[in-house]
């Protein structure tokens, strides 16, 4: 039993304590539910985890924007060749703060899913994000990127502008930037797409939520040559939050409730919030290029290899 | 003029002492024209024609009838580029390890390293096009696809920094598959790794030609492959984010004939010129020798 099916016991469950009208059963139903979310919606495998990460009720990058900041004002166009409706991005305050806010959207309705192109920028959206990211360096405006795509556009148009391209001068130009970044991964994490904005200082994650280099399905027709074995192939990929924070690529986790963030997202924009504070506080006195070298050491390290080294052959006996 | 002569007399004392000892100086790098017994046909996939190994090998890999450019392997490329004995290889003993745990990965990894006497699918090292020197790196599409895991990741920004630290313009022939799957999130942080490094050496002013050659596509063209000042193709090679059968798959219809071909790319103003394989090495010199510190006042 996936957690899609879970959830639709506990919604059967809650129907039945709005229908019924005595104290004593309600409260004894109420006791039922925090049972079963506590027994067995609180354990999830790493399919569970990609299900809530593609849940259609997830709170999207529109909702984190409009909760977490105090004000916010978008600014559209890549000043080149269109405005990418899947990368939202502007300038918010947060606690009297100005921050560049950059986003992937997805919509929660089949139109508004057409419209932002279910959350897959084209070049000219991570154009945008680069010219938002120059913008925000030139007046020192801290940068807070919020990651949810299953991966770059893989259409026509899309190559012929050079998605590639595009995104490579996004890491070429965020390694070089003197603010702060922090990225946050608030559902699917996929490939050099969500990497193309998602170069940070600090780098957290929604439980919840999922980072990768491919899809579980692309994983599984690529290795297995079967797109059906999904299912197994995210057990081993490595991709949930716990899994990546023990391979120290991300530096922490937003607890979400039980069942996902859409039970109850005030309590994941209030922490979300805490931890977007308290970063930037952390980075409140550094210097621009300290806050550059940190980022630079930060990928610089990231890698899992060996290398042979004749010194530690030295105490080797023949 | 002290200096000269001294490093006169050094010369020759130290040839005097080699005539003493016997001792002769090797080669640093042997690259081995492989013997090609007669019988062995290679049959082109583009026209269908067929044509002996050695006569391949003579018109470097490319056919003679319809200039269909083979894929090759990287130390035949060291030998088609560079000038003979000049390159010296870098970076070596770096070990691939199995960071996810994969089953069957690092099987995987010991076939192809038998196959291709190679430890990685990256070389890179010092050598010198035309008595010009440089830093150049190559990627060895037969080694699983030349995908990008953490050691070709780390071998590509250790030959960017090794260029930083010489002052020498860097030239890559990329040819991959994209990151490397097995290794997961690690695989797709070289793209970051890289394309950092790239930043550096740009600010320190140091040339970096980038050369595309079949195929090139997913996490090597989103990051250190865009990012060269000047960017060369060989002909016909696919260059792209997504691969074919990807984009085919999300938009339901057949490509059009010679997309993500180089052709294409330069049509769009994606990269700077095709080069043929025989014109690489001229072309190269003269990107170097215009790029020389000091040409200009």
């Amino acid at each position: 039993m996936d957690i899609l099916q879970k959830e639709k016991k506990l919604q059967k469950l809650e129907e039945e304590l709005r229908r019924l009208d005595d104290e004593k059963s309600i409260e004894e139903i109420k006791k039922t539910i925090e049972a079963y979310k506590v027994k067995s919606m609180s354990n999830l495998s790493s399919w569970d985890r990609v299900l809530l990460a593609r849940h259609p009720k997830r709170p999207t990058a529109k909702d984190y924007i409009h909760h977490v900041f105090d004000d916010f004002i978008e600014l559209h166009g890549d000043r080149g060749f269109a405005d990418d409706q899947a990368i939202i991005g502007g300038i918010a305050m947060l606690n009297n703060i100005p921050v560049t806010v950059i986003g992937q959207r997805k919509g929660k309705t089949t139109d508004e899913n057409i419209a932002y192109n279910f959350g897959m920028p084209h070049p000219e959206g991570y154009r945008k994000a680069k010219r938002l990211m120059r913008q925000a360096e030139k007046f020192n405006r801290p940068i807070i990127t919020l990651i949810d795509t299953p991966g770059a556009y893989p259409g026509l148009g899309a190559e012929a502008r050079g998605q590639g391209e595009a995104i490579a001068k996004n890491l070429y130009e965020m390694s070089d930037l003197g603010v702060p970044i922090i990225a946050i991964i608030i559902g699917e994490g996929g490939s050099g797409g969500a990497l193309a904005i998602g170069m940070g200082n600090r780098v957290y994650m929604l439980e919840n939520s999922i980072y990768s280099i491919l899809s579980p399905e692309g994983y599984a027709s690529i290795l297995w040559k079967d797109a059906t074995k999904a299912k197994a192939a995210s057990e081993v990929m490595k991709l949930t939050s716990y899994d990546l924070e023990e391979l120290e690529v991300i530096d922490g986790i937003i607890k979400e409730p039980i069942g996902g963030a859409h039970y109850d997202s005030k309590l994941v924009y209030e922490s979300m919030r805490t931890v977007i504070e308290r970063s930037l506080r952390s980075y409140h006195p550094m210097s621009h290029y300290e806050i550059k070298t940190e980022r630079y050491a930060k990928y610089r390290n990231i890698g899992f290899f060996q290398r042979f080294n004749y010194e530690n052959l030295k105490g080797v006996e023949k | 003029m002290k200096r000269e002569a001294l490093q006169k007399a050094f010369l020759k004392k130290k040839q005097f002492r080699n005539q003493l000892t016997g001792y002769k100086k090797k080669p640093m790098h042997q690259v081995k024209t492989p013997d090609v017994p007669e019988g062995l046909y290679d049959k082109c996939s583009a026209c269908g024609k067929t044509f002996s190994q050695k006569e391949m090998l003579a018109n470097k890999l490319v056919c003679p009838n319809c200039q269909n450019h083979f894929r090759i392997r990287a130390i035949d490329r060291i030998s088609m580029t560079v000038d003979p004995h000049t390159f010296v290889e870098k970076g070596l003993g770096y070990i691939t390890l199995n960071p996810l745990f994969q089953e069957g990965y690092e099987e995987k990894l010991q076939s192809y390293k038998d196959k291709t006497k190679m430890d990685e699918a990256y070389v890179y090292g010092y050598a010198e096009i035309h008595s010009e020197p440089c830093v150049i790196g190559i990627m060895d599409s037969y080694f699983m696809m030349g995908s990008m895991g953490s050691v070709v990741g780390e071998k590509v920004t250790k030959s960017i920094e090794y260029a930083l630290y010489k002052k020498l313009p860097l030239i890559i022939f990329t040819a991959s598959g994209g990151a490397r799957m097995q290794e997961g999130i690690y695989s797709l942080m070289q793209m970051a790794k890289t394309s950092g490094a790239i930043r550096k050496l740009h600010r320190q002013g140091l040339l970096f030609i980038s050369v595309l050659t079949h195929p090139t596509t997913g996490g090597v063209t989103a990051s250190f492959a865009s990012l060269g000042d000047v960017i060369l193709a060989e002909p016909k090679a696919l260059i792209g984010f997504a691969g074919p059968r990807v984009i085919e798959q999300t938009i339901k219809q057949s490509l059009p004939e010679g997309f993500q071909r180089a052709e294409f790319l330069l049509e769009k103003g994606m990269i700077d010129k095709v080069v043929h394989r025989h014109e690489m090495k001229d072309t190269l010199h003269l990107l170097l020798r215009m790029h020389k510190k000091g040409a200009y006042a």
